[in-house]
C-alpha cells in the first residue's frame, strides 16, 4: 500500500475561499506541499496580499501576516530583517503586486531582499469583482474595460518576470503555468528553487504564476485552462529570465 | 546615573532609541527630521541592527510593521508629509496590534510647506492620520531631554498597549542642542506571544486586519476601543505651573510651551497671576489637568491655526473662557508678543484690578 | 486496488481531476449535489484507476487522495 497522493499536512481543515477551478487553489497546495517536504513549517512565514488570496491564512499551519494591499515586499523586507534564518515567502496577485505595489517589489529587488516572491497573474482584479489590472490582457474585457483593454487609454500589459528579472539584486525569476498536470509539477520546481535560494541567503527570487481565474474571465474553468494556452501565452510566454545559480551571489 | 552629554534633539532622540534596543530603523529622508536617519545610518553596523532606507514612507512604515509584527522594536522618523504617507500603516498597526514607534518632527504645511517649527499636525496626530476608528498615544516633548526620556517610554507604552505610539517633535525642538542625561542601555529580550517567528512548538499565529464578518470586526472593534479606554484612563500627562492661584492660565506643548514659560515669567513679575497648563500626552489629551479650574481663562499658544485648542474647550466648563493666539508658516511668536496679549486679555476681562 | 478519494464538500465541479485523468473512465460528474451547491465529481470505475495520482495533483481543492494497492476496505 503507498500513499500517491495525501492532503497536505500543512493545510488546515479550512475550505479554500477561491472559486471552483481557480488557479490559487494549486498555487497554495503547491507552497504547501513544499513548506513540507522542505521541512520548513517551524521557520516559514507567509506574508498574504489583499486579493482572492486575503484569507488564505486560515488555511496554512504556519504563521502567516495579511499586509496592506500592495505592502507585502515592504512587511517581508521587515520580517526578513528581522529574522534572516526564517523562511518569509511573499505571495501576491497582479492587482497588488503590479499595480498598488509596483514601488515596493521593485525596490525590494533593487535591495536584493532574501524573501521569495510568488506572484499569481490572472490579468486581472478577482476579488473586487473582475476590474482591468496592468496585467490585463489588450482587447480582454473587464468591468473597467468594458469595450476591451485599449493601449491608448491604459497602455501595455505588464510582463513581470522580465521586468524584475532586469534589476541586479533580483536573482531568479521564472514564469509558469498551473493549467495542466506538466505545467503544475513545472511550477512546483520553480517554487521550490526559489525558496531553497532563500535558505541559501541568495537574492531576491521571484515565481510569476500565470493563473486562470474562470469567473473573471467569464468561462468555464475547462476553458480558463484552455485560454491560458491560447490567450495569456502570447502575452506571458513561460521560461526562466534570470537564473543565478547555484554559486551565484 | 547616565551620561551627561550636549546634543541636538534629533540625534538625542536616536541615541535613545538605540539605548532603548531599537536596532531596526526603517525611514526616508526629510527635513527636519533626517538626524535621526543618519544618526542609525552610522550606528546600526557597530550595533549589528538594521538600517534600511527604503523607496518612499509608505513603504518604510510597513517594513516597522513587519519588524514589530517579528515581536521586535522598530521606530521610523519623518516629518508630516512622511505621516500622511504612513497613515494607513499607522491605522494597519493599531487594527494589528503591533507596536512601533513613530516619530514626527513636524513642520510649517499644508502641502510641501516649510521646514522650520510648526504644529500644524496636530489633528494628524490625535485625531488619527488613517482610517478607521483608532488611537495611539501621543507624547510631546519639549526638550531634548524629554526626547531620550519619550523614546524610552514610547517603546514601554507601545508594547504595554500593543498599539504604535507617536512622539511629535518639531523642526525647531530638533534642531536645538541641549545637555542632556543619557540613561544607560538596556537590551529588552521580551518574547511576545503573538509575534510571528516560525511556528516552533506552538501553533501558528495569525496577524491579519482583514474582518471576517462585520459581527466578528465590531466584536474586535470593542476590543481595540476597550484598549484606548485604558489609555486614555492611565496614560494622561501634563505638567501644571503656578495654577492654583492663577487668572490665567497658558495651555501650550511642546515648543510653544518654552516661549509661553517666559511670558507667564514675565507676567509674574508684573504681579499677572497667570500659570501654564503644558499637555505632554496630546492623546490622551490631559483633561484631568482642567480639573478644579472652572473659574479661570484659558490662553491657548499653538504655531497653527488652533488646534489643540479644541480640545482644551472640550476639557473645561466654560468654553467662552478659552481664547486663542497663533503663529503660521513657520513663524514663532516672541515671549514678549505672549506677553502683551496676555496683557490685552487682563484688559479685556477687567482682571488687571488685580495688579 | 488502488484507491481514489474525494472529500465530495470541497470539491468545486471544475472538472479538472476528470479532464486530466488518463485513463478517463475513472472519474465522472456526480448526481447529488453538495453543501456548496455543486455536483462534485464521484469516482466511477475504481478498477481502472492505475494510481498516477493526477486528478489528486491538479484539484485546486486538494480533495482528491489516491492510495496504491489499497488494502483495506473502503465504504
Amino acid at each position: 500500500m503507498k500513499v500517491v497522493y495525501k492532503r497536505p499536512e500543512l493545510l488546515t481543515d479550512a475550505h479554500f475561499s477561491y472559486c471552483g477551478g481557480c488557479g490559487h487553489g494549486i498555487i497554495n497546495k503547491l507552497l504547501a506541499e513544499i513548506i513540507e517536504e522542505e521541512k520548513l513549517s517551524e521557520k516559514a512565514i507567509l506574508v498574504w496580499p489583499i486579493g482572492c488570496s486575503v484569507y488564505a491564512d486560515q488555511n496554512f499551519k504556519v504563521d502567516s501576516i495579511c499586509a496592506l494591499h500592495g505592502r507585502a515586499p515592504s512587511v517581508g523586507t521587515g520580517l526578513k530583517r528581522a529574522l534572516p534564518e526564517n523562511a518569509v515567502i511573499v505571495y501576491q496577485g497582479d492587482g497588488d503586486l503590479v499595480s498598488e505595489g509596483m514601488a515596493e517589489i521593485m525596490h525590494a529587488a533593487i535591495r536584493g531582499e532574501k524573501f521569495s516572491v510568488i506572484f499569481v497573474n490572472n490579468a486581472i482584479f478577482g476579488m473586487t469583482g473582475g476590474q482591468m489590472a496592468p496585467t490585463t490582457l489588450l482587447g480582454q474585457e473587464t468591468t473597467t474595460s468594458p469595450y476591451g483593454r485599449k493601449v491608448e487609454t491604459s497602455g501595455y500589459p505588464v510582463k513581470m518576470a522580465e521586468l524584475i528579472s532586469n534589476v541586479q539584486g533580483c536573482y531568479f525569476s521564472e514564469r509558469v503555468y498551473v493549467n495542466n498536470p506538466k505545467n503544475i509539477m513545472n511550477a512546483k520546481k520553480a517554487i521550490r528553487k526559489a525558496i531553497q535560494y532563500q535558505m541559501e541567503g541568495k537574492g531576491l527570487s521571484f515565481v510569476e504564476v500565470v493563473s486562470q481565474c474562470p469567473t473573471g474571465w467569464g468561462v468555464k474553468p475547462l476553458d480558463s485552462l484552455k485560454m491560458v494556452e491560447t490567450e495569456m501565452s502570447k502575452e506571458y510566454p513561460l521560461g526562466v529570465f534570470k537564473d543565478m545559480g547555484v554559486n551565484g551571489n | 546615573m547616565g551620561e551627561k552629554v550636549f546634543m541636538q534633539g534629533n540625534m538625542a532622540l536616536a541615541e535613545a532609541a538605540i539605548r532603548a534596543g531599537c536596532k531596526y530603523y526603517f525611514g526616508y529622508p526629510i527635513t527636519p527630521a533626517s538626524e535621526i536617519l543618519e544618526y542609525y545610518a552610522e550606528k546600526m553596523p557597530e550595533e549589528n541592527g538594521v538600517f534600511v532606507q527604503a523607496e518612499t514612507e509608505v513603504s518604510a512604515s510597513n517594513m516597522i510593521a513587519g519588524v514589530a509584527a517579528a515581536g521586535k522594536r522598530a521606530m521610523m522618523a519623518t516629518s508630516g508629509p512622511g505621516i500622511s504617507l504612513g497613515a494607513e500603516a499607522i491605522s494597519f498597526m493599531c487594527a494589528a496590534q503591533l507596536p512601533a514607534v513613530l516619530v514626527n518632527v513636524m513642520r510649517p504645511g499644508p502641502g510641501d510647506g516649510d521646514i522650520v517649527a510648526c504644529q500644524g499636525d496636530y489633528f494628524q496626530a490625535v485625531k488619527g492620520a488613517g482610517h478607521g476608528d483608532y488611537n495611539t498615544i501621543v507624547l510631546a516633548p519639549y526638550s531634548a531631554q524629554e526626547m531620550v526620556d519619550f523614546a524610552f517610554e514610547a517603546f514601554e507604552l507601545a508594547e504595554k498597549y500593543r498599539n504604535p505610539v507617536m512622539i511629535l517633535s518639531d523642526g525647531g525642538l530638533a534642531k536645538m542642542m541641549e545637555s542632556v542625561e543619557l540613561p544607560d542601555r538596556i537590551t529588552p529580550d521580551i518574547q511576545f506571544p503573538w509575534a510571528l517567528t516560525g511556528a516552533k512548538n506552538r501553533s501558528a499565529n495569525v496577524i491579519t486586519t482583514c474582518a471576517k464578518s462585520p459581527k466578528q470586526w465590531e466584536e474586535y472593534n470593542l476590543v481595540l476601543q476597550e484598549k484606548f479606554k485604558k489609555m486614555k484612563d492611565a496614560e494622561q500627562k501634563w505638567e501644571s505651573y503656578k495654577t492654583e492661584d492663577a487668572d490665567v492660565i497658558v495651555v501650550a506643548f511642546g515648543i510653544s510651551a518654552r516661549i509661553a514659560l517666559s511670558a507667564v515669567k514675565m507676567a509674574r513679575e508684573n504681579n499677572m497671576k497667570v500659570g501654564m497648563i503644558r499637555p505632554i500626552t496630546l492623546w490622551p489629551f490631559p483633561e484631568k489637568a482642567f480639573k478644579g479650574l472652572e473659574d479661570k481663562y484659558f490662553f491657548v499658544t499653538e504655531l497653527n491655526a488652533g488646534q489643540m485648542v479644541e480640545d482644551v474647550r472640550l476639557s473645561v466648563k466654560d468654553k467662552e473662557k478659552v481664547s486663542f493666539y497663533g503663529r503660521l508658516g513657520g513663524m514663532t511668536p516672541t515671549p514678549k508678543e505672549l506677553y502683551e496679549k496676555l496683557i490685552e486679555l487682563y484688559k479685556e476681562h477687567k482682571l488687571d484690578a488685580n495688579i | 486496488m488502488n484507491l481514489v478519494k474525494i472529500d465530495i464538500e470541497r470539491c468545486k465541479e471544475c472538472g479538472y481531476c476528470i479532464n486530466f485523468c488518463p485513463k478517463k473512465v475513472v472519474l465522472e460528474k456526480g448526481t447529488s449535489i453538495n453543501k456548496r451547491g455543486y455536483y462534485p465529481a464521484v469516482v466511477a470505475k475504481q478498477e481502472e484507476c492505475i494510481a498516477c495520482g493526477t486528478c489528486a495533483k491538479v484539484c485546486p481543492e486538494a480533495a482528491i487522495e489516491v492510495i496504491k494497492d489499497f488494502e483495506g476496505q473502503e465504504v
